[in-house]
């Protein structure tokens, strides 16, 4: 049963916070060929906005993660609700605005 | 003996000399990650050669020379660059741009056209040297430049282009290249997202985003403007998702039908050329961003945006429902038919793959090694209006 309690315990730490490695791989993926498609695989932009961290600069992460889960209305940005919850969500913009090379 | 030596060298130096190539059943694969392009050839299912150094391609479009000699790559970063398909070399490389999405080449093969996102307008070069001959900034509203998109070709000399932000049709003239003369159509429908033009060069055809239906311009006859084709199609009825927009160009006209992807809906519309009316809407596996016709238009090849990007569905145009399913890979990018239609090549981004279909047993008869394969274009489209 302790056994049990402290699994649970880990997981849903594991949950509230980063990504699983392998979650991060599928996440970085979509990043960059789906957001990418319109977006631009360098995040430069195309049909849709730069996603680069200067554009980001004045936006707060809030705003940022529900134009990404609920798209924004009136544009062709659509909403990934269905794909990514919001902790990945927040991971993402983290990314975004971090960007490792 | 003495005599035999230079009689010998001069036979194997015959050998040496390499067969002319042709370059009609030539095409250009893009490989959308690292900036390179193959070369293939579509009678032998082989790769020629891999040209890099063609900048950011994670989006990039092909248009042929009237000699099929060149191919000239409109890449995503504004790069336009001059491929020659017989010496696999850069010819020119130009960049025009901040950010570009499209492009065409003239009737009359001496000009290529870009449409550019940043800044928003068209570009017009000499499709020999790459000079600047024409810059059309995509002006509307006090001064406000849009993106640009669908830009074709036409009959007469001209290009046609719609402006996503302001919900224009542009015709550009340039019969005239030192005088271009620009023809504009305001209000044809909100973000008009792709356009494609009939084979036969008469009918420009605009998707619109912000609002249901398409915008419609006759070049035969463009004084009573562009015509909204199914203006109450689902209008009423909650839109899909749309995670990738579809792409207009290989739209398919078969038979006496115009073949569309819907926006917003897993469905191919099917619209009467001759009323431009809705004839039938095909269910199908996901949001259509390709729906190409093969050159006889017995079949519609399908595929989709994601989550449902590694389906591809063929349409039979005879009864207008699908027939087949197929799963050529992970992430199905583009689909390109052979001059005659016997083969379509399959690009799978995710699986490093062309994968090449036999379209009348539907099975797999082929398969490519290529980097993140996109694009696929074949020499042939240099004879063809709209391509």
């Amino acid at each position: 049963m302790r056994k049990l309690l402290l699994l649970m315990l880990v997981s849903s730490t594991a949950l509230a916070g980063e990504p699983s490695a392998d979650r991060q791989n599928t996440l970085r993926n979509m990043l960059k060929h789906d957001c990418g498609a319109c977006h631009g695989l360098t995040l430069k932009g195309g049909l849709g906005p730069a996603l680069l961290p200067e554009a980001l600069a004045g936006k707060s992460d809030d705003f940022l993660a529900d134009a990404i889960l609920n798209g924004r209305k009136g544009t062709a940005m659509p909403p990934w609700q269905r794909f990514i919850n919001r902790d990945e969500a927040l991971w993402l913009i983290k990314v975004l605005r971090n960007p490792e090379h | 003996m003495k005599k035999l030596i230079p009689i010998l060298g001069f036979v194997f130096s015959l050998n040496a000399v390499a067969e002319p190539r042709a370059t009609g059943d030539l095409g250009v694969v893009i490989q959308r990650e690292d900036g390179k392009t193959l070369i293939v050839n579509s009678t032998e299912h082989k790769r020629l050669a891999e040209i890099e150094g063609l900048g950011d391609l994670s989006h990039a479009s092909v248009v042929f020379s009237r000699d099929e000699r060149y191919a000239y790559v409109f890449g995503r970063d504004g790069g336009l660059t001059k491929v020659d398909l017989l010496n696999d070399a850069i010819a020119k490389r130009i960049v025009q741009a901040g950010n570009s999405i499209g492009g065409a080449i003239s009737q009359d093969g001496r000009f290529i056209a870009v449409s550019n996102y940043t800044p928003g307008g068209v570009k017009v070069f000499s499709a020999d040297t790459l000079e600047l001959i024409a810059d059309i900034p995509a002006e509307y509203d006090d001064g406000k430049l849009s993106k640009v998109v669908g830009i074709v070709d036409a009959p007469g000399q001209r290009f046609v282009f719609s402006l996503f932000d302001a919900g224009e049709i542009w015709v550009l003239d340039l019969k005239n290249p030192k005088q271009p003369a620009v023809q504009k159509f305001r209000d044809i429908g909100k973000q008009p997202y792709d356009a494609l033009i009939s084979p036969d060069g008469r009918y420009y055809i605009a998707g619109l985003f912000g609002e249901p239906g398409l915008a419609l311009l006759d070049l035969w006859d463009t004084s009573k403007g562009a015509k909204r084709i199914l203006p109450e199609y689902g209008k009423t009825d909650d839109k899909l998702p749309v995670y990738k927009m579809p792409h207009l160009e290989g739209w398919a006209m078969a038979d006496d039908y115009l073949l569309v992807p819907a926006i917003g809906k897993h469905e191919v519309l099917v619209i009467d050329k001759r009323q431009w009316q809705l004839v039938k809407a095909i269910p199908v596996a996901g949001q259509p961003v390709f729906v190409r016709a093969r050159p006889d238009g017995r079949q519609i090849w399908v595929n989709f945006a994601f989550p449902d990007n590694s389906l591809v569905q063929v349409i039979d145009v005879k009864d207008l429902s699908v027939h087949k399913s197929l799963t050529p890979g992970k992430a199905v990018l583009h689909m390109e038919f052979t001059p005659r239609g016997e083969q379509v090549w399959v690009a799978v981004r995710d699986d490093n793959q062309l994968v090449v279909y036999d379209t009348e047993t539907l099975t797999e008869i082929a398969r490519l090694p290529a980097k993140t394969p996109s694009g696929i274009f074949f020499s042939s489209r240099a004879h063809q209006i709209g391509l």
